[in-house]
């Protein structure tokens, strides 16, 4: 299915890892129902064409990734300070196919209240499954932030010891891309943060690139890649059984509770910019 | 789109496809259902997602009265497929009606039959009532297609097959024998093969017998198979979602209502302790719980969105936990059946702290405790309280038969103080709080909790028997009083500095609520004690069963729930 929405195509989206694709010289992936291939020469230069070899697309590496577009990218790609910040590590825990909308996950992602049942023991545990009040705004650069959201979590994250409250911010730039904001356990005033760049492989399926830019003290490499696949690899059961496996958009059709309200905004956002790409549309009922 | 397809019935699944505690997952033209049996043995047939986020309930987890959704928790009951527990809101969730659709379901002959708008009977299976069930055979290809190579279908040459009405085909051998098969359209394109044969052979008969119709329709199935492949596929049904109800489309407020419920409570215990009422035990969830006193009362949030009270039993020390008991109530507004019926252990419970209305005097020489029925649970902590500082007491216990004495192992604590009162007729119960009643006197006192009219008849036979009200110390359940709120007043709050208007329909409370005053309350019925506040000028029409008759000839507590100005004004100690 191709794809009709100007703010997705003429936007910036990851179709590979820079280092995976160095391996392998070359990939086919696909964005946005449209199949491109990526290659890397001898020098190192990256490029990204229709698999057919017709057109050439825009192309940049940025955060360790390959990025490009299917139209005129009238915006710059994310900024992201922390990740020129020198004490912390700049990351990827892998690259993960899932057959589900990209937008299905980005709401899986702005989650709290599965952590106990999905994650339970890592990022939530039972009793402890309340979802406090926390706040919700569209900023004037129009991102979508979550504020002062806490949530009891076991092991919060690598290198965590026992059960800890944990605060977080919850950051949606683009329709496919989300970041959060997590406390330290070291530093109480600094933020680990993690990004997904999600490449919408078609409207059901989905690539989760991402980006983890932890705070080195304390942390090993390899400890934070593990603990990404774990529960990432625990949320892709249920993303994939999720019915349908487009976002719907419609107010009714499924049921939101106050611990939804980031997602009932996420919604909401997506039809006012008029995304229908993994979507179902809102009908006039 | 509905055709006539969907008003028929079709096998779904085997019987034995619903072992205990299973989901099974199942799909009629297109549309998937979460198939599973409760352990009650009724079989649910519902729509295979959660309402909340779409997840298949089908990977969820049967609990034997529920199906737990494996995303956030969400629990939904047997047969009404209701919402009744949201873990991510223990204080205030669901008081809205969540319900998932649920479709017809019938299980006869080793099949489990469904149809989105199937109704009526199946039709008839005479012959088949001691039946062998085939193992259900897939085949990727239209559901006639099948039908119509069916009746080729056979295991001998004397087999001839036949069509029934309800789309199945009938094969019978020369000896009687017969199979009947039952097509299932799983999708447009996607059918599977049900059989029924007439004969149920034991052991090696039937393993021989299941063996041959599978290979048979194996066979059958590769045929099909290949001549659909030469078809164009029809295109898949498109199952509607139904849309959830206009009312759920706005996540609820946050609770309005001034019943304050911050503590968090683990369910850790429920057990039955008498006939129809249960025991639960709540733990805290963080930290300590608030100390109780003897005699106090929390307020429960229930999933129903009901709050209700409850007395706290614990003896002294016991400050780990709360134990409470609930009676099921058959005529009350669904707050005790919440408790009985969709409460599980495990769950989060918000609670408010404890509140003491009902206060033991510890200086009495002598105090004598009469409960009735669930009466008990106040007085049970009250005399385990006295129990512990060697006080004097005396415990009776009025109940229908031994089945319905509750909490035996705290009561028998009191040993020789407890006297255990069963099947007295209101005339006999009388007499014997007579005689328990006799003797009042100095620093005696008397503490009753139980129905109203028990407790109705008890003031008054201690009143005829000399004890004074304020020796008398009571609590009831429930004002089951008519409460008029006709009346229009004004209130001035003495310490607030505010007038504030109380028109008719409004209660004092509401009034005060709607002005930022922060009045705690609990029942709001007139009946526990928890809204009174202190009257300094004006009289009061009091609708409550709180305070005595002496306080209220004196006037000086109102009940902000329930009681009025009979004055133009009030003034109040707020």
């Amino acid at each position: 299915m191709t794809c009709n929405d100007r703010i997705l195509i003429d936007d910036w989206h990851v179709v590979a890892d820079l280092d995976q694709l160095l391996q392998a010289g070359s990939c086919k992936t696909y964005l946005l129902g449209v199949e491109v291939a990526v290659t890397a020469g001898r020098d190192g230069q990256v490029a990204v064409t229709l698999a057919d070899g017709k057109q050439q697309l825009p192309c940049q590496i940025k955060y360790g990734f390959v990025w490009t577009s299917l139209g005129s990218p009238e915006r710059e790609t994310i900024h992201i300070p922390e990740a020129f910040e020198d004490d912390r590590y700049i990351i990827s825990g892998g690259s993960f196919p899932v057959k589900v909308s990209g937008l299905r996950v980005v709401e899986n992602f702005l989650d709290m209240g599965h952590f106990p049942f999905v994650h339970n023991g890592w990022l939530g545990e039972e009793p402890h499954t309340e979802v406090a009040p926390y706040e919700v705004e569209l900023t004037e650069d129009n991102e979508i932030i979550a504020t002062e959201c806490y949530f009891h979590q076991p092991v919060a994250s690598p290198t965590a010891e026992g059960g800890i409250e944990v605060e977080y911010k919850y950051r949606v730039y683009r329709p496919y891309i989300v970041a959060l904001y997590k406390t330290n356990p070291l530093y109480p005033d600094r933020k680990d943060y993690i990004v997904l760049f999600i490449q919408p492989v078609g409207p059901e399926e989905c690539v989760v690139h991402n980006m983890l830019c932890y705070i080195k003290e304390g942390m090993k490499e390899p400890d934070i890649r593990w603990f990404m696949q774990l529960i990432f690899a625990q949320d892709k059961p249920i993303l994939e059984n999720q019915i349908p496996r487009r976002l719907p958009l419609d107010p009714r059709a499924e049921t939101p509770i106050r611990a939804d309200k980031v997602a009932i905004l996420y919604r909401r956002w997506l039809r006012d910019h008029s995304v229908s790409y993994g979507a179902i549309p809102a009908t006039e009922a | 789109m509905m055709s006539d397809l969907h008003s028929n019935w079709y096998p779904i699944a085997s019987s034995s496809d619903l072992p205990k505690r299973h989901v099974y997952q199942a799909q009629l033209l297109g549309r998937e259902f979460a198939v599973w049996r409760a352990d009650d043995g009724h079989v649910n047939v519902w729509e295979n997602r959660c309402l909340h986020r779409g997840v298949r309930l089908s990977i969820g987890i049967n609990n034997g009265t529920e199906l737990k959704c494996q995303y956030h928790g969400w629990r939904y009951a047997n047969r009404t497929a209701g919402c009744t527990y949201i873990p991510a809101h223990p204080a205030d969730a669901p008081a809205r009606t969540i319900c998932n659709n649920t479709y017809p379901a019938i299980e006869s002959h080793g099949l489990v039959w469904s149809g989105e708008e199937a109704s009526g009977d199946l039709l008839s299976l005479d012959g088949f009532d001691s039946a062998t069930v085939l193992r259900a055979v897939p085949v990727f290809a239209p559901m006639n297609m099948v039908a119509e190579a069916l009746l080729g279908y056979g295991w001998d040459d004397s087999c001839k097959g036949a069509a029934n009405d309800d789309g199945s085909v009938t094969v019978t051998a020369g000896d009687g024998t017969a199979v009947r098969i039952f097509v299932q359209p799983m999708d447009s394109n996607h059918s599977v093969m049900r059989g029924l044969v007439n004969q149920a052979p034991a052991g090696a008969g039937r393993a021989e017998l299941l063996q041959t119709h599978s290979w048979l329709m194996q066979e059958l199935r590769d045929r099909v198979e290949v001549l659909a492949a030469k078809q164009e596929a029809p295109a898949p049904y498109e199952p509607v979602i139904a849309k959830v109800s206009e009312d759920l489309v706005d996540i609820p407020a946050l609770g309005t209502d001034g019943r304050k419920a911050e503590l968090r409570v683990q369910l850790v215990k429920k057990e039955m302790t008498a006939e129809g009422i249960v025991s639960l035990r709540l733990e805290p969830i963080k930290g300590q719980l608030p100390t109780f006193q003897p005699g106090a009362h929390i307020d429960v949030h229930l999933p129903n969105g009901l709050v209700r009270q409850y007395s706290i039993t614990n003896g002294p020390g016991e400050t780990d936990h709360y134990t409470i008991g609930v009676k099921r109530e058959g005529d009350g507004r669904g707050g005790s059946a919440a408790v009985h019926d969709s409460l599980q252990e495990g769950d989060v419970l918000a609670i408010s702290a404890p509140r003491n209305n009902f206060p033991l005097r510890r200086d009495a020489e002598h105090t004598v405790f009469i409960a009735g029925g669930i009466g008990v649970t106040p007085m049970i902590a009250m005399a385990r309280a006295l129990n512990a500082q060697g006080l004097s007491f005396e415990f009776h216990y009025f109940v229908q038969s031994d089945d319905h004495v509750a909490f035996k192992q705290q009561i028998g604590e009191f040993e020789r103080a407890l006297t255990i009162h069963k099947g007295l007729s209101p005339e006999a119960t009388g007499a014997k709080l007579k005689e328990v009643l006799a003797e009042p006197g100095f620093a005696r006192h008397v503490y009753i909790c139980g129905p109203g009219p028990m407790l109705e008849a008890t003031r008054g036979i201690a009143a005829s028997q000399g004890w004074t009200d304020e020796a008398v110390h009571f609590e009831y359940f429930a004002n089951t009083a008519e409460v008029d709120d006709s009346t229009a007043f004004e209130v001035d709050l003495a310490r607030s500095a505010l007038t504030l208007q109380v028109p008719a329909g409004k209660t004092i409370l509401e009034v005060l609520r709607e002005h930022g005053i922060d009045m705690p309350s609990s029942c709001e019925q007139g009946a526990c004690g928890t809204c009174r506040c202190g009257v300094i000028e004006g009289e009061v029409i009091h609708q409550d069963v709180y305070l005595s008759n002496a306080e209220k000839a004196e006037g000086k507590s109102i009940m902000t729930c329930v009681s009025r100005a009979a004055s133009d004004r009030l003034i109040l100690d707020i």
